[in-house]
């Protein structure tokens, strides 16, 4: 990101609304150590939204923001479903545009970027949920896999149509009584991670957003895979707690048993042999890191 | 602006960034016998294209696979084939949103295939050139020339122009992105030409120097962010309009799209500067004036060679650009006509419609001849119908009964 583009007057800067000045002086744009661990202590790239009171996406997006690595060079794609309501609050540059071509835009976006800043790296990260992902954009989701595009595909699975109200998607268990599936849907949960897989991405995790060291690993690890090698792709299983009939604060508890061992979302990764390669570097560098910080504030004391 | 500190640079491929008033009027044209499809791989080769995105379908194949020689040859920043209209219009959206300058083509169904994209393109303010190939929509399949994909373009917000030659569609490729990219329109261009007849024949085109093109694309001349987050990031609202039942909302929505419409309008001025004016006007004192788009204008002329023989006076109207649409240039052009013949590529006549609803005294327009699903308008029915109008009896033509 460049902060010379547009500079504010430092006889001005107090005049800013405060929520200009929190974001110059308390984000975490070009943090290299930025994490979950921020939130509550810097300001955060999402805040406000208008998604339900108790929605595991806010909780979500605020993990996710946490861990980008870059957000200071990130432009994320949505598409639309209850996602479309939050990234107007983002502090990324985001784009929506229909419905289910997010990995279209995404394709001809990150191309772009490469092209026009050639010597710098432009994470481009793909954030929208199952109706758009696996159902009226699964060419484009596939195809962009296929490609081996550099970018990272995120779907929130929460299971049905949540923002059209609660009708049935193909990530949606089998039997699962809703609209459009009024004697229970016929068939089985879409397995797009086993898909992921086999369409050439090389990092797939499938999970719920219960744990944000998890989630914040996975960004991670998906983000720098998809900038170094190829197509990263996370299910991350986001309920809709209105649809499936819980209340506001039952949410995280649905995310911890369905990632129960042999329930739908426990813990399943795939890295191809190039991905874990780059990781093991990565993961002896941040020790390097992290050894060297040690050492500087024990120099310090 | 910045771009034209840049005139005289190189560009990624080492042609000399020239200004495009001198390159596109006064640098000099070598003639070259060149297809349709030829013509637009050498007019991309000068256009400074960052993006091109194809996929295949008749009859704009070869023209996008032409580019990707371009790209092959380093003309192009970045080139692939999408795997379907829709996705390639939306990957178009992506490289544009990202800063890009992007070129695509499409033709007839592909074009029906991608429609979603094309409001969400104007609407996003991103001056994409899709060149259209127009070809037949119909079922059963047909790969034939047929213009009726043009009326499906027209509410789009999208500029859409009506190329009557190859020489036409070399020149407005260039002067297309020049205008389009103009801060007060930013709006993408349908470059329309009549499939096959414009892409498949050849012709003499005067192409401008090779070694030298438009200058790049300067996303952050756009009236909207650049998605490059070069910009500091902006939370664009704390309200968001998306999707809520509020007035505020309305008026946000209401506003933008007569924003978009009001983009078109301003690109009046540029367009009439660089085209030289919307329509071009050939003997407008005539009584019988034939008013057309795309290749039937080289019809109606062969017609009104054939009518002078038999000493009838026409005159010819030929319409540069359908959005804009020049209003104000046909009513006066039209104003003394007795009657107003509108032959078309089609079989509902949408430009006759067009006209209708523009000019007084509509009753003057004759909608017709109208050829659709491949079939040629040979001159000879275009003077048929104007010797009917006039109630002069003429021979009758095969398969057209009397």
């Amino acid at each position: 990101m460049s902060k010379e583009r547009i500079k504010i007057a430092p006889e001005m800067f107090d005049i800013m609304p405060p929520e200009y000045q929190d974001l110059v002086q308390r984000a975490t744009y070009g943090n290299e150590t930025r994490g979950w661990k921020d939130i509550g202590t810097s300001k955060e790239l999402i805040e406000e939204h208008s998604l339900c009171a108790g929605c595991p996406e806010s909780m979500a997006f605020r993990y996710i923001l946490a861990s980008l690595p870059a957000p200071e060079d990130t432009v994320m794609v949505g598409s639309t479903g209850c996602t479309s309501l939050v990234f107007p609050h983002v502090g990324v540059h985001n784009i929506h545009s229909l419905f289910g071509n997010q990995n279209a835009i995404a394709s001809g976006l990150k191309r772009a970027l490469t092209v026009r800043f050639p010597d710098r790296v432009k994470d481009v990260v793909v954030l929208a949920g199952d109706g758009a992902t696996v159902d009226i954009g699964l060419d484009m989701t596939l195809q962009a896999w296929f490609r081996q595009e550099k970018f990272t595909t995120i779907c929130f699975d929460n299971e049905l149509y949540a923002n059209t109200g609660g009708q049935e998607s193909g990530l949606m268990q089998k039997g699962f009584v809703a609209k459009m599936a009024p004697v229970g849907k016929t068939f089985e949960k879409v397995r797009l991670p086993e898909i992921a897989r086999e369409s050439g991405c090389h990092y797939v995790v499938n999970c719920t957003v219960s744990k944000p060291n998890l989630v914040e690993k996975v960004i991670k690890n998906a983000i720098h895979v998809a900038r170094e090698i190829g197509p990263t792709y996370l299910q991350l299983y986001t309920p809709c707690i209105l649809e499936i009939g819980k209340n506001s604060m039952e949410g995280l508890q649905e995310m911890r048993d369905s990632e129960k061992p042999a329930e739908r979302f426990s813990y399943k990764e795939y890295v191809s042999d190039q991905a874990k390669e780059l990781l093991t570097e990565l993961a002896a560098k941040e020790k390097e890191r992290k050894a060297a910080a040690k050492k500087q504030l024990a120099g310090q004391a | 602006m910045a771009t034209q500190s840049l005139v005289g640079t190189k560009n990624r491929a080492g042609q000399m960034v020239a200004d495009p008033w001198e390159l596109l009027h006064t640098a000099e044209r070598t003639p070259s016998f060149f297809t349709g499809s030829e013509v637009i791989k050498e007019a991309v080769r000068r256009a400074n294209c960052d993006v091109m995105i194809a996929y295949p379908i008749t009859p704009q194949s070869e023209a996008a696979a032409l580019i990707g020689e371009l790209f092959a040859e380093g003309f192009i920043g970045d080139y692939f084939r999408g795997e379907s209209e829709f996705a390639v219009m939306s990957q178009c959206a992506g490289a544009a949103f990202g800063g890009a300058r992007v070129f695509t083509t499409t033709a007839g169904p592909g074009t029906m295939r991608a429609m979603e994209n094309f409001p969400m393109w104007a609407g996003a303010r991103l001056p994409i050139q899709m060149i259209v190939t127009c070809r037949g929509i119909n079922s059963p399949l047909s790969i034939q020339p047929d213009t009726l994909e043009i009326s499906y373009l027209l509410n789009t917000g999208m500029l859409v122009w009506h190329a009557e030659t190859a020489q036409d569609f070399y020149d407005w490729i260039l002067k297309g992105y020049i205008v389009s990219e103009e801060p007060d329109v930013h709006l993408p261009l349908a470059l329309c030409c009549d499939g096959f007849f414009v892409t498949h024949t050849k012709d003499m085109v005067n192409l401008t120097p090779a070694d030298q093109c438009l200058p790049p694309y300067d996303p952050y001349r756009s009236p909207v962010p650049c998605m490059d987050m070069e910009c500091p990031p902006v939370r664009m609202m704390r309200d968001p309009f998306v999707m809520k039942s509020n007035y505020i909302s309305y008026a946000t929505h209401a506003s933008w799209q007569q924003e978009v419409w009001a983009a078109i309008e301003r690109s009046r001025k540029h367009a009439i500067r660089w085209l030289d004016g919307l329509i071009e006007v050939e003997n407008p004192d005539a009584d019988i004036l034939i008013v057309s788009s795309g290749t039937a204008v080289s019809q109606g002329r062969e017609a009104k060679c054939l009518l002078e023989d038999d000493g009838i006076d026409i005159g010819i109207v030929k319409i540069k650009t359908l959005r804009p649409w020049p209003a104000e240039e046909i009513r006066e052009a039209t104003r003394k006509a007795k009657h107003i013949i509108v032959p078309e590529f089609n079989v509902t006549g949408w430009l006759a419609k067009e006209i209708r609803a523009t000019i007084p005294d509509a009753g003057r327009v004759l909608a017709g001849p109208h050829v659709c699903g491949g079939m040629t308008m040979p001159p000879e029915i275009i003077a048929a119908d104007i010797k009917k109008r006039l109630g002069i009896q003429s021979e009758s033509l095969a398969g057209r009964g009397s």
